[in-house]
């Protein structure tokens, strides 16, 4: 990715730019990048969190790459992924497109939207954890059978319920992202592709959505990225159950770490979540072409 | 509710905020910041406000010396104070189960070793019943001070409930199997269960493992005996459980319903469900959450019935013998002598004792049968006492007595029995692969 800049202003803004980056890149190195250090050197060690570290060579690595455990984790963290991004892309999608527009009741509508981004996730997961009790929650407390499900309790449904409840908090902030692309399109698109008599769902396939090609990317990146590491929602919604059903990686990395006291292979999990992100997000920078970051506006 | 909030406020919040999140993340708030000891115990009624008082008593009594104190509740409470060992910022006094969690505090020399100061004051030791020193005692040292009440594991059931059906409470384990069609039928629960703690559901195995193979089935794989879980009467137990959770003797849902949550209580006193196996602090819950359940006489209770040819003892109980007081081995003298002071005249002063048999719970003092008779729970706490004083054997319940390490795979694994996702032998198999030495 070259940006041209002329020689001038270059020169002009050497000496001052690399110090505004001075805080950022502090806080970066302290809270990112010395944590990651330390958490690798962990993965070499036997700690019991509380009492002295042994470095333990490979040990940990061994443990956590024999155990059955990690691939059922990385299973469930990858079909989390997976149908979480589904359920959220073209629904955000649409109401992104449908926001985009000015009048008052989408502007109405686009702050009811924006509400389940504001609450904190253990909240939202508290929330739904006491409405969806198939004792005393809303179906038992209003009598409709639909909803008094052993919702939390079975494998399929309590996975699925992980899925909606994320969806249903993150969608808004997707929706915003889209927003923002879709009113970036310019106008005279849509204006030519009605002179040549394409409808509504003509012009959003041929028009919007490939317009869109690059917001994609980067919202599909912060939900797959983000989606490694959903930990606060499931924790407190299933904690992991119910069995295994909803213990992804970043769940099972707390449990090792802090139930069982096994500091070392959670330090190893840790290390494998770092590798998957990066490369995902590497990936999917390389699937939107080594031209994302320029404009798909006319002329370009 | 009318001060009008000036920028002046505005700004120095905005100032001292960061400052305090810099100190706070520079670690300096630890135990060596001097004034008084730090405490930290359980919430959730009514055991909270019985700790919360004893402390404002002695704060009250010593000016000069008080302790100040924090609340968490269970589960999020044992994840917090292993952080705070391991990051040095322990409270003075920590509150614990003793057994398995206290030995690695040991291991890491992070609690001060107690055995002469008790020595050096008999009548504190001698007040306190002598079995509850087992689970404080690591190779022969006493590392905490047996605190509050003994809390052994008693099978509870709804009078109502069983009247309304016209059945008896059960005498033994056929009567249990016995039951659960008869309550099905009536859409009742025949147990109610908070199995997303997962301990709720440990606790069916620990009576069942006793009554039907004795003590020394579970004794066995906590010394590391090689198969320990592979026992006949081991594979027994959890096949029994298994029956049990086949036939629906579980209330629906029971693997999301959490404990902290106290709705396995709630299930019980609304009469959704007949019965429940809980510790004996859950009288106090249900009286202080059940409206008129237990003072109309609602709620039953009696110690977990034999199971045909077990060989266990029907006395034997499981559950706490006692909840355990440690000392922060990083305090200061002077934090420590505070909570010296506090372990000679705070716990358990004639309030808290006092207090503690009004909720329904039995403080682990001995020759105390004269204030648990005049109690208004008498029956209760008189039973409770007896239980506990009566067993053959009072074990300590498996998640406390182990390890943390072997603990967690144990609880993954009773997890997955109850949810039939695993057979006994493969539970059997998980849990030899951990604690064989």
């Amino acid at each position: 990715m070259s940006t041209p800049v002329s020689d001038a202003s270059q020169r002009g803004q050497r000496g001052v730019l690399p110090w505004l980056a001075a805080p950022a890149l502090v806080f970066f190195v302290g809270f990112a990048v010395l944590p990651l250090v330390g958490v690798f050197a962990l993965s070499f060690t036997t700690w019991d969190g509380i009492g002295a570290i042994r470095p333990s060579g490979l040990d940990s690595w061994r443990e956590v790459l024999s155990d059955p455990a990690l691939p059922h984790a990385v299973w469930v963290t990858f079909l989390v992924m997976v149908v979480s991004w589904a359920v959220q892309t073209p629904i955000s999608i649409l109401l992104g497109t449908f926001l985009a527009n000015q009048q008052r009741y989408r502007a109405v509508l686009a702050v009811v939207y924006f509400v389940p981004l504001l609450l904190s996730s253990a909240a939202i997961a508290i929330a739904y954890k006491a409405l969806l009790d198939p004792n005393f929650g809303l179906g038992a407390g209003l009598g409709i059978d639909f909803l008094t499900q052993d919702w939390l309790g079975r494998p399929t449904l309590a996975f699925s319920l992980v899925v909606f409840v994320v969806s249903w908090q993150f969608i808004p902030f997707h929706t915003l992202i889209y927003q923002g692309g879709v009113r970036q399109i310019p106008q005279s698109l849509y204006e030519a592709a009605q002179i040549d008599g394409a409808g509504r769902v003509r012009q959003f396939f041929s028009i919007t959505l490939p317009q869109l090609k690059y917001t994609i990317i980067t919202s599909s990146t912060l939900m797959v990225v983000g989606s490694l590491t959903f930990f606060d929602l499931i924790f407190v919604l299933t904690e992991g159950g119910p069995g295994d059903a909803t213990r992804v990686l970043a769940l099972d990395m707390y449990k090792r770490g802090f139930e069982a006291n096994e500091m070392g292979p959670a330090s190893a999990i840790a290390v494998i979540l770092v590798l998957v992100g990066l490369g995902l997000a590497l990936l999917l920078r390389r699937l939107g072409g080594r031209d994302a970051s320029q404009s798909q506006f006319e002329g370009a | 509710m009318a001060t009008p909030i000036s920028r002046r406020t505005v700004l120095g919040l905005a100032a001292s905020v960061p400052v305090s999140m810099a100190l706070s993340a520079c670690g300096t708030s630890g135990p060596s910041s001097g004034g008084g000891a730090s405490y930290w115990f359980l919430s959730g009624p009514p055991q909270e406000g019985i700790r919360q008082g004893a402390v404002d008593r002695f704060n009250e009594a010593n000016p000069d010396t008080k302790i100040s104190t924090n609340t968490f509740l269970n589960d999020p409470y044992k994840t917090k104070i292993k952080t705070a060992l391991g990051a040095g910022e322990a409270p003075t006094i920590i509150w614990g189960w003793g057994g398995g969690g206290l030995r690695t505090w040991v291991d890491a020399g992070h609690v001060d070793d107690l055995t002469s100061w008790f020595d050096e004051n008999p009548k504190v030791k001698d007040k306190l019943i002598s079995t509850s020193f087992g689970p404080a005692t690591i190779d022969g040292k006493i590392y905490a001070m047996p605190c509050e009440t003994a809390e052994p594991i008693l099978l509870y059931y709804n009078n109502k409930v069983f009247d309304d059906v016209g059945v008896e409470p059960p005498e033994s384990w056929d009567d249990i199997m016995a039951l659960v069609p008869k309550f099905k039928a009536k859409g009742i629960a025949t147990f109610s269960l908070g199995g997303q703690s997962r301990w709720t559901n440990m606790m069916w195995l620990e009576f069942l493992f006793d009554r039907i193979g004795g003590t020394e089935v579970f004794e066995a794989a906590f010394e590391g005996e090689k198969d320990a879980w592979s026992n006949p009467a081991a594979i027994d137990a959890l096949t029994k459980l298994q029956e049990l959770v086949r036939a629906g003797g579980f209330v629906e849902g029971f693997s999301s319903i959490t404990a902290d949550s106290n709705a396995d209580q709630a299930l019980l006193y609304t009469g959704k469900a007949a019965m429940m196996l809980h510790g004996s602090w859950s009288y106090g819950i249900q009286q202080e959450l059940g409206g008129d359940f237990v003072p109309s006489g609602g709620l039953g209770f009696m110690n977990f019935p034999p199971v045909e040819g077990g060989t266990g003892d029907p006395s034997n109980t499981v559950g706490n013998p006692g909840q355990y007081l440690s000392i922060y081995s990083k305090a200061s003298a002077e934090q420590k002598e505070i909570a010296k002071k506090f372990f000679t005249n705070g716990v358990l002063d004639d309030q808290e004792v006092k207090d503690w048999i009004d909720s329904g719970a039995v403080p682990i003092l001995s020759g105390i049968e004269d204030e648990l008779a005049a109690s208004k729970n008498a029956e209760f706490v008189d039973f409770v006492y007896k239980t506990a004083n009566e067993a053959n054997v009072f074990a300590q319940s498996w998640d406390q007595a182990l390890d943390p390490s072997a603990a967690s795979t144990l609880l993954d694994n009773i997890v997955k029995l109850f949810q039939l996702s695993i057979s006994p032998q493969q539970f059997a198999d998980n849990l030899n692969a951990v604690t064989n030495k």
